[in-house]
């Protein structure tokens, strides 16, 4: 389907779709065997400016948006969601500094991580805050002209492997969620270490780590925003970087839906390739359709935040929920369409349907997404009964 | 058409440098030179005092046949490695033959470097003159140096045929005698004939990609030069009685830029295995995945065999290019040969296809290696090869 | 320094069949690409601009359309494009084209040219070494590896059949270089905005001041008598059945034989 792309959005998506191509498809499933963090085509990316993208180009980057984003890390997630899981959190590690970082700030961090010469995580979850973010409990101290974080944060997407960390800890606990703060930490702070590397059900080219905060000591120059805006920065930061989850689940389904079209063909059954046979043409045909529709939604969605707009939490949650959960089911169609081969570590759908599933739970559950949703629903309808 | 120094009266009086429009002629050794800036303006002809600038016709400017033909014998540039005759220069001795005894001239080689054995040895295999080069400055390949005087002979002796082997060596300093001499040169050659009718060395090698073949005529110039690939001539008959005149030549006042400081064998195993093995089981684009390659290792185990592999192959990176069998990899010819899902573009034929026994297997029962195979098994490479296995296995354990 | 890349712009050739009715190829929805081992010249000029300043243009002879392989090369890094096209330029074999390729080079200028080992449609290889031969400077064939880099020269691993050499050259050189050089980059995205706006600079047989007697078709000793697909053996055997029982019948067969 036609989406209007322009001439440098044609561009910036042959070069993705050639980077998978060519970078991702041939290690992807050695990558995963091994769970190896894909050092090799984070140096690709870089070099091709891919990091770039979103960043504005007074910092070294391209100037591009939200749907430009998107279609790279469709691209991406196509071949390998591993590989896109630690492109996307660079990202998501990279908004607070973006959306409230001081001139400063920016003019430090972000013309390295527009290069790719320095990756980004974000760090917000801990043992006891996951959907429900306002139990964190990693604490930042003020101390003359630092703060002193000490904590534990878990399950953080590039964590060892990212230069830079925001981290969202309590600066005053006794003021609940408006007691929160964002920093910038840097790996090789001292009090600032890795704990233990997450082995995990897919996406295992991406890496999964805690964060250790003991007695870590960062200057105040490091706080982003104001102290207590530590949840207003994530909530911004998740809202932004949801429909690219939702650009994830539409790269890997259609990259499923490839592989199991490629395989329909050339596999004969009865004397025929299964192609031919209604039972398959209907699944293809409902996954293709569904994927079209996650595509639509995404697009619209990733161009309606670059169109400026304020407040785009319940349809950035709308494309996170959609796109993923038919990537879930897409995937899994793909592995039936292929049969015994789907399931066989040979061909790359079952692999495309264990990463899939890690859609429907990152960056808030799809339940809470759905919350997000539904109580938007209730604002607008309150909000239409105040107007009547 | 080239102007040229005679350098024997050449004075070394300058006059012509300055009255050159192209800067295309310096001082070399106290004499003119004219380099390859050169236009063929005229402009020096007249004001050499001396008249020692000239017009020729050399090897690019033979526009007449009298001239043309004027150029007699075959030359076969004998490679040497660490002293030895390269296998090929043998090879090329048995073709020279031919191609002499077609135009009833004479057979001459050309070495550089090695000793005296070693040129006999050229006579024993079939050359009837060879001109021997032996100068510490050809220990170790470098291509000025043979260039120079490799196109000294040329120019001197005038013969009309000039072939060398396809090696590293070959390939590098070939071009650019022919270009010296501006000549006409054939990469790769695979059939070296002479045409009846016009004399001329009809050179078949790959083309596009080796998915044809093609026959080049170098039809108005001399000589005729070309590269042929090791293995794809016979060699000729080994006579310890043939006599022959060797001529020994000076390399006096050639020199090289480039300079070689080190040399270092590096035979990779699987390189030394294709070319020694008596079986080799080759996988193509065909096998579709890198796991493909593991099943032809079981059947290739179970023959006592190598595992090669077309170009499509080395290309999609399922196995290193030291497998590779074709024109651009390696020759080969094992007693049996069984390419599996390989097509068969004349590129990988071309290394394959002197095998005592081909065994292709192929799910396109119009893949172009079915016309060399002996044995042709229409199907699908997953389905056959195990089905091969499991029935060695049992005639190996019955 | 100046470093120029010779790119040549070919059809993939892997895609390239023959009617073997009418003994013509069939081009056909046959994609062109820069020659893949010229990639590796590529790779190998950005590298050598990175460790010694100075620029990489790429050059290549060729039609309009060429332009496409420049602008790749452009993508990728290069500084500068330019096309050698000409109508008196066609039907050059490999002795005209050497000859113009350094015709262009001299009036460009140069220090460093840098070729692929060989072009995958005509697999020659013979264009590199007589360029270095007209422009009369030195040449490394099947350059697989950059030992030492300088201003004054370079130390290189030169791949023979047996193993390697190390070579030395002064600068100005040319090389061709092999796979085993190094990994081509992508094209970057900024290099691919660049490359849409670039300038290709043309240069016509008059530009170069070459001679027209010696380039295109008048200029090629070689002439390509005719071309055509290799025979098929006349004794073939084929092997029916289902794979259990070609995989008897082949076994029957090379016992018969004694092969094994």
């Amino acid at each position: 389907m036609n989406y209007f792309l322009t001439e440098e959005q044609q561009m910036l998506r042959d070069l993705t779709s050639q980077i998978a191509e060519e970078k991702i498809v041939p290690v992807r499933a050695e990558l995963d065997e091994k769970e190896e963090f894909p050092h090799e085509i984070m140096k690709v990316l870089a070099q091709s400016d891919i990091f770039g993208i979103f960043i504005p180009e007074e910092y070294g980057g391209l100037g591009m948006g939200s749907f430009e984003l998107c279609l790279a890390v469709e691209e991406l997630s196509k071949a390998c969601l591993g590989v896109s899981t630690t492109y996307a959190a660079n990202a998501l590690g990279t908004y607070p500094i973006l959306l409230f970082g001081s001139e400063e700030q920016k003019r430090k961090y972000l013309p390295d991580i527009a290069a790719g010469k320095r990756l980004v995580a974000f760090a917000l979850t801990e043992a006891n805050a996951g959907s429900d973010a306002a139990g964190v409990q990693t604490t930042a101290t003020k101390d003359g002209d630092h703060y002193i974080l000490n904590g534990t944060k878990q399950w953080i997407t590039n964590g060892g492997e990212a230069d830079i960390y925001t981290v969202i800890a309590m600066t005053d606990r006794s003021k609940g969620p408006r007691g929160a703060s964002a920093f910038i930490v840097e790996k090789g702070t001292p009090g600032f270490s890795f704990g233990k590397k997450e082995k995990k059900m897919g996406i295992r080219a991406s890496v999964t780590s805690e964060l250790i905060f003991d007695n870590c000591r960062i200057p105040r120059e490091n706080l982003l925003g104001r102290e207590g805006m530590g949840f207003i920065v994530a909530m911004k930061t998740l809202d932004q970087s949801r429909v690219g989850v939702g650009a994830q689940g539409l790269g890997v389904a259609q990259g499923a839906i490839d592989e199991a079209i490629k395989f329909a063909k050339q596999r004969v059954q009865f004397g025929k390739p299964i192609i031919s046979f209604q039972a398959i043409q209907h699944m293809l045909a409902d996954m293709a359709t569904q994927v079209e529709a996650s595509r639509a939604l995404v697009y619209a969605v990733a161009r309606h935040i670059d169109s400026g707009a304020k407040d785009f939490s319940k349809v950035s949650a709308m494309a996170k929920v959609f796109a993923t959960d038919t990537a879930m089911r897409v995937t899994t169609d793909a592995v039936q369409v292929m049969g015994g081969s789907g399931y066989m570590r040979e061909y790359p759908v079952e692999k495309m349907m264990r990463d899939a599933k890690i859609l429907q739970i990152y960056e808030g559950t799809n339940q809470i997404q759905r919350n997000v949703i539904g109580q938007a629903l209730i604002k607008e309808a309150a909000g239409r009964e105040n107007d009547s | 058409m080239r102007i040229v120094v005679d350098v024997e009266l050449c004075t070394g009086c300058e006059t012509c440098v300055s009255s050159c429009p192209y800067d295309a002629i310096v001082m070399k050794d106290d004499k003119a030179f004219i380099n390859e800036y050169c236009q063929l303006c005229r402009a020096c002809l007249e004001v050499c005092p001396e008249g020692a600038i000239k017009e020729t016709g050399t090897a690019a400017a033979v526009e007449d046949s009298a001239e043309r033909d004027s150029y007699r014998g075959v030359w076969v540039f004998a490679e040497q490695r660490d002293g030895r005759v390269a296998d090929v220069a043998l090879e090329l001795l048995g073709a020279g033959r031919r191609l002499a005894d077609a135009r009833g001239t004479g057979l001459s080689a050309v070495l550089f470097g090695a000793g005296g054995p070693e040129a006999e040895k050229l006579v024993h295999w079939g050359a009837d003159r060879v001109y021997h080069a032996e100068d510490p400055i050809f220990e170790r390949f470098n291509d000025e140096p043979y260039v120079e005087l490799l196109s000294r002979l040329i120019r001197e002796h005038r013969p009309e045929i000039v072939l060398t082997g396809a090696t590293p060596i070959g390939r590098s300093f070939f071009p650019r005698v022919a270009a010296r001499v501006r000549t006409g040169l054939t990469a790769d050659c695979t059939s070296l004939e002479i045409d009846p009718e016009t004399g001329n060395l009809l050179q078949v090698r790959p083309a596009f990609g080796g998915n044809i073949m093609a026959t080049i005529l170098c039809p108005a110039r001399r000589p005729q030069m070309a590269t042929v690939r090791p293995r794809v001539m016979k060699r000729g008959e080994y006579d310890e009685a043939r006599t022959g005149e060797i001529l020994k030549i000076s390399a006096e006042g050639i020199s090289s830029r480039t300079t070689v400081t080190e040399t270092v064998k590096e035979v990779s195993e699987t390189m030394v295995n294709l070319q020694e093995a008596d079986v080799i089981v080759a996988g193509g684009r065909g096998l579709g995945r890198p796991e493909g390659f593991e099943m032809l290792e079981e059947l290739a185990g179970l023959l006592g065999g190598a595992v090669g592999a077309s170009r499509a192959a080395v290309d999609e990176e399922w196995i290193p290019y030291s497998h590779q069998v074709g024109q651009t990899g390696k020759t080969v010819c094992p007693k049996i040969y069984i390419a599996c899902g390989i097509s068969g573009a004349v590129q990988h034929l071309v290394g394959m296809q002197s095998s005592d026994i081909i065994i292709a297997i192929n799910k396109n029962p119009d893949a172009p290696i079915f016309d060399v195979a002996n044995y042709a098994i229409v199907g699908d490479v997953y389905e056959v090869v195990p089905a091969i296995i499991k029935r060695l296995k049992e005639v190996k354990g019955g | 320094m100046k470093i120029v890349v010779c790119i040549k712009q070919v059809p993939d050739t892997a895609e390239v069949r023959i009617n073997p009715e009418t003994n013509t190829l069939i081009r056909d929805g046959v994609p062109s690409i820069i020659n893949p081992y010229d990639l590796h010249a590529i790779e190998a000029g950005l590298h050598l601009k990175e460790s010694l300043g100075g620029s990489v243009t790429v050059l290549t002879m060729g039609p309009p359309q060429a332009e496409g392989a420049l602008r790749e090369a452009v993508s990728i890094g290069a500084d500068e494009a330019v096309l050698l096209t000409d109508r008196a330029f066609a039907g050059s074999d490999t002795l005209a084209t050497a000859y113009t390729l350094s015709s262009a080079v001299r009036t460009m200028g140069f220090d460093i040219i840098l070729c692929g080992k060989q072009a995958i449609d005509g697999d020659t290889a013979q264009v590199g070494p007589e360029m270095a031969e007209f422009l009369d400077i030195p040449h490394v064939a099947y350059v697989g590896k950059f030992e030492d880099i300088s201003r004054e020269g370079l130390r290189v691993r030169r791949l023979m059949e047996d193993g390697y050499d190390i070579v030395e050259t002064p600068i100005p050189v040319l090389l061709t270089v092999v796979r085993e050089l190094n990994q081509p980059r992508l094209p970057s995205l900024k290099g691919k905005m660049r490359a849409k706006k670039a300038e290709i600079k043309k240069l016509s047989l008059a530009d170069i001041g070459a001679d027209g007697e010696r380039v295109g078709l008048a200029g090629s000793p070689t002439q390509v008598k005719n071309i055509f697909a290799p025979e098929a053996r006349k004794d073939r055997k084929t092997l029916a059945g289902t794979p259990e029982e070609q995989a008897a019948r082949l076994i029957e067969e090379l016992r018969g034989l004694k092969c094994i």
